[in-house]
């Protein structure tokens, strides 16, 4: 579904990605699992035309995306949740969700999409009149997943959801996840939270100084000594 | 003061608080998008009040086609100095984009001397502006009425945008996070285009409306208005388009109501903003209507 082949990321004079290759295939989650510095984050930020790579191709539903603009990026049903969930906390929590399907014309689709992300998050339903910037760190990055949804994703990326959350609401963050990876949604993650990524991972790359240092299934990464020692803190 | 006087003051107050409020929802809404001052906001408003001028006189157009038309080049040229002097500089430091608003400022008025002529021109002033309608022992000038009413019309409209329309959202997104905005999709340099276009033509009608009452047109009748009206959204607190609302009121409200008062002041007349600008630095830094709640991030 989205393959990035030998991506390269020049931020000034540091050569932040070097050469990372990655597949995603439709309907897995995958994860990206790395330290700080690693390039997680340049790479998701590379397929959503945040960041110009310097060499590379990154090919989504067989179509070259390389250098394309975001928003066309984010027409195609690509999406991502940044980094620090990045909600509009002057807007309304309903104008946050409205804002997500910008590029959307089908209002009955909308509304449709509306509605699961309601059932998904509740919370949201409740507070629709709040402005975001009111609402506890869990329940924005709630918004922030939500609003994604809003675009319609068929393929969601996630920079850190879990982010400076208590540990019940990353509980609850993840089987969220789980659940829309089985409404059809692939999932591209990026987790400083190794171990919880790995467990509901299909697959993983391991990234280091911004190339891909090991990649394998979920599970088997999760056994590996290697990842145990350096990620998993054991 | 006695109570007519005070009434036919608080008349011009109001009208010249509506011309100042104009001006300012311009400095405030690019402001808050862009983070930058548009320093040449008053050369755009002056360029509008020439257009409508020489529409008139002479291109003999009648004053509402004129009017029109002034507003459409206004809105125009207002885009044409973000092309060509700020977007250039999109991904550069604040500094170097404010520097770049002051010159263009400057470059603006001096063309201005060049092309126009440096010497005042006279605005004809259609009847229905210039009627003079009595209630009781106060006389007023129509235009005094009018310029309120006009305000009124462009502040529900634009609130409407802004408040309701998606367009509006977009705007209210990208002035908290350009970033974020861009992953939902959104195109921000149209988002910016629509911002300056807006703003250039509340200047337009702004510049339109001063040349009306006071119909004496000069290269330099941008820097006063201009300044002031930056005065006024700061004081409404910038980047809050119902902050210059109040900010405008309130300017011009001190002004005539000082001058009224101590007749003696009359000379320091554009000193007053100055002064409130600085009372109020001191005081209340982000502006009557400026927020400054800590987020949650």
């Amino acid at each position: 579904m989205l393959r990035v082949e030998d991506l390269n990321v020049h931020y000034g004079g540091i050569h932040a990605l070097r050469g990372i290759s990655l597949n995603v295939e439709k309907g897995k989650i995958i994860s990206l699992i790395g330290a700080n510095g690693a390039g997680k984050s340049t790479t998701l930020r590379a397929i959503m035309g945040l960041e110009k790579p310097s060499k590379g191709k990154i090919i989504y539903e067989d179509k070259d995306i390389t250098n394309k603009a975001t928003k066309e990026i984010v027409k195609s049903n690509l999406v991502l949740v940044p980094e620090g969930r990045r909600v509009f906390t002057n807007l309304t929590v309903k104008e946050n969700l409205v804002l997500g399907a910008y590029l959307r014309k089908n209002q009955e689709s909308i509304d449709q999409d509306m509605q699961w992300v309601f059932d998904l998050f509740p919370i949201l339903k409740d507070r629709q009149q709040q402005k975001a910037g009111t609402m506890s760190g869990g329940e924005q990055q709630m918004l922030a997943v939500g609003r994604a949804l809003m675009t319609k994703p068929k393929l969601l990326m996630m920079d850190e959801p879990s982010l400076g959350l208590a540990p019940l609401i990353v509980k609850n963050i993840f089987e969220i996840i789980k659940k829309i990876n089985q409404e059809g949604v692939t999932i591209l993650l990026i987790e400083q939270n190794a171990k919880a990524s790995l467990e509901i991972s299909d697959y993983a790359y391991v990234l280091e100084t911004g190339q891909v240092f090991m990649k394998g299934k979920g599970l088997d990464l999760l056994n590996n000594e290697e990842v145990k020692n350096a990620y998993l803190g054991t | 003061m006695d109570i007519e006087l005070f009434f036919q003051q608080l008349a011009n107050a109001i009208s010249l608080g509506s011309l100042y409020a104009l001006i300012a929802i311009g400095y405030t809404m690019v402001y808050g998008i862009l983070r930058l001052i548009n320093f040449a906001h008053g050369e755009i408003f002056m360029f509008g009040t020439y257009i409508a001028f020489y529409a008139m006189t002479s291109f003999l157009l009648p004053w509402g086609g004129a009017f029109l038309i002034a507003i459409v080049l206004t809105v125009i040229f207002g885009l044409l100095v973000e092309r060509a002097a700020y977007k250039p500089l999109r991904n550069s430091p604040r500094m170097s984009v404010m520097i770049s608003a002051i010159g263009t400022s400057f470059l603006i008025q001096n063309l201005a001397i060049v092309i126009f002529g440096g010497r005042p021109k006279s605005f004809p002033v259609p009847d229905l502006f210039n009627t003079v309608i009595h209630l009781g022992n106060i006389s007023i000038v129509s235009i005094t009425f009018i310029t309120p009413i006009i305000t009124a019309i462009v502040l529900v409209f634009l609130l409407y945008i802004v408040d309701k329309t998606k367009t509006g959202m977009a705007m209210r997104a990208v002035s908290k996070d350009y970033e974020a905005a861009r992953l939902m999709g959104i195109d921000v340099n149209w988002v910016i285009t629509i911002t300056f276009g807006i703003g250039s033509g509340l200047a337009a009608i702004g510049g339109i409306m001063w040349g009306l009452k006071y119909p004496s047109l000069l290269p330099m009748m941008g820097l006063m208005p201009g300044l002031k009206c930056f005065i006024a959204a700061v004081i409404g607190g910038i980047g809050n388009i119902r902050g210059a609302v109040v900010g405008g009121f309130l300017l011009g409200l001190i002004e005539i109501m000082l001058i009224a008062a101590l007749p003696a002041l009359t000379g320091y007349r554009d000193a007053f903003a100055f002064v409130l600008l600085i009372v109020i630095l001191l005081i209340k830094p982000t502006g009557i209507m400026g927020k400054n709640i800590a987020e949650k991030v």
